[in-house]
């Protein structure tokens, strides 16, 4: 069964998921809705910039982002001169990473989203007299509850699955840094076959009742738009 | 033509087969098997196909299947495991190298040469392999528990997942030192860069890595050779130049 330690890894899981995915939705939604309208020449970099966490393996990426975050990098030069100290081995450390790391698949179902939206739905609002942030708030988020739910939902998952960048960013460090991806990885290397199948149980299940939840809600979503 | 290249291709190929030897090995001793294969390769004409991982993931490598020949391991365990399993061939078991740590900081006379900067505690974080997992990892934690700081340090360890990870943590500068194998940090009887203490052997319980021949290797002449090759003269002075123990 499971040990205090491998409760405590997947607490620090769950709660490191929750707040990225807060995070990224905050983050996320204005950058896709911007995406999805703009016609700005760097649209395309900013796209492929978003999306390049994608082609690096998760420890290289995770190496790379040790040597910014540290004392000879740029971000550890920033975080160091505000006050905040170096962000590897801490909680905010694995945040920041995680953020990054998770950004792609919280931003392009957002932006898509956003682009299948038609435009003569905003204008009428505009003609209605709403301000732009009347139109975002009252006729776009309601327009994306699916992919807004896409979204949350592959941001949380893919950061509780998360192992090469927390392990190379966290440090291991018990009831600090050490998640259940990692926990169960040292349960593996180290033999303990039982453990990592326990703890793996669970994640699977949890992911599996995720996905479902989320497949089924936009199953019913289909059906709705099917309507309109 | 072409029917003839093919002929000799598979001909060539055929005889390359029967000289090759897969190999396992541990991520600490990689660079090491690197040199010694090549004047292995030189002399014998055999050739050596080398994977590096953790000592753990090819235990369950080859539980599984997998084609190694040759298994380096990082401890003395693995090896005996297998072999208990029916997984590798009796009697071939024995200690390569013996491998020896070191606390070491990329910062020059940051680490004093009896290492009581561990007592003084200056730092914010020492890095460590993962003592659950790594035997050098493991040697590390001992150290501290002798000398009685392991509970006082506990919270500025930070645990690499294997040595390699380690050592890019002091590397990198995010822990101001770290205990990591003396292999890499070491070329021809001296420090390659910054500071240590080079910690006596009666500090550790020995780092004993064991070799052995996995059934899939058998029958393989070159698995043999290459064994042999290991306890050789110029194997051995491969290991010492990276400060392995024989």
């Amino acid at each position: 069964m499971l040990t205090a330690e491998d409760i405590s890894a997947l607490a620090l899981t769950f709660k490191l998921a929750i707040t990225v995915t807060v995070i990224l939705m905050f983050l996320g939604i204005p950058f896709a809705w911007w995406l999805s309208r703009t016609r700005c020449r760097w649209k395309g970099g900013v796209e492929a910039l978003i999306a390049l966490p994608l082609f690096l393996p998760p420890s290289v990426l995770g190496f790379y982002l040790l040597v910014a975050m540290g004392p000879s990098g740029p971000i550890g030069y920033l975080t160091q001169r505000l006050g905040i100290g170096y962000l590897p081995f801490t909680f905010g450390g694995l945040v920041v990473a995680s953020i990054i790391y998770s950004m792609p698949f919280v931003v392009q179902p957002l932006q898509s989203t956003f682009i299948g939206i038609p435009p003569r739905l905003l204008e009428a609002a505009s003609t209605l007299r709403a301000t732009p942030l009347d139109v975002f708030l009252s006729v776009v988020l309601p327009l994306s509850k699916s992919g807004l739910i896409t979204a949350a939902v592959l941001g949380f998952a893919h950061t509780v699955g998360e192992f090469g960048i927390v392990l190379m960013i966290g440090g291991n460090i018990p009831g600090l840094t050490r998640l259940a991806s990692v926990q169960i990885y040292d349960h593996v290397e180290a033999l303990e076959y039982a453990q990592a199948h326990w703890l793996s149980g669970i994640l699977v299940a949890f992911s599996f009742s995720v996905l479902l939840a989320l497949y089924t809600l936009n199953h019913d979503r289909r059906g709705l738009w099917g309507r309109d | 033509m072409l029917y003839l290249a093919f002929l000799i291709g598979f001909i060539l190929n055929g005889v390359a087969r029967a000289d090759r030897v897969q190999v396992a090995v541990a991520s600490n001793f990689s660079g090491a098997l690197d040199s010694i294969s090549k004047n292995f390769e030189k002399e014998t004409g055999h050739q050596v196909v080398i994977t590096a991982g953790a000592t753990g993931k090819f235990y369950a490598q080859i539980k599984a299947g997998a084609p190694f020949e040759v298994f380096l391991s990082a401890d003395t365990s693995t090896p005996m495991k297998l072999e208990e399993e029916g997984l590798a061939v009796p009697g071939t078991r024995f200690t390569y190298a013996i491998g020896r740590l070191v606390l070491w900081s990329s910062k020059p006379h940051f680490v004093d040469r009896e290492g009581t900067i561990l007592k003084a505690g200056n730092f914010d974080h020492l890095s460590i392999a993962n003592p659950k997992t790594a035997p050098y990892g493991a040697a590390a934690m001992e150290i501290l528990k002798k000398k009685g700081l392991d509970v006082r340090l506990g919270p500025k360890l930070v645990q690499g997942e294997n040595i390699a990870q380690a050592h890019q943590f002091v590397v990198s500068g995010n822990a101001q030192l770290g205990f990591v194998a003396l292999s890499q940090v070491y070329r021809d009887g001296r420090l390659t860069s910054g500071s240590a203490w080079f910690i006596p052997d009666s500090e550790y319980n020995p780092i004993r890595q064991d070799a052995v021949i996995l059934k899939n290797g058998e029958n393989n002449a070159a698995a043999r050779a290459l064994l042999e090759y290991l306890q050789g003269p110029s194997a051995i002075e491969v290991m010492a130049a990276l400060g392995y123990r024989h």
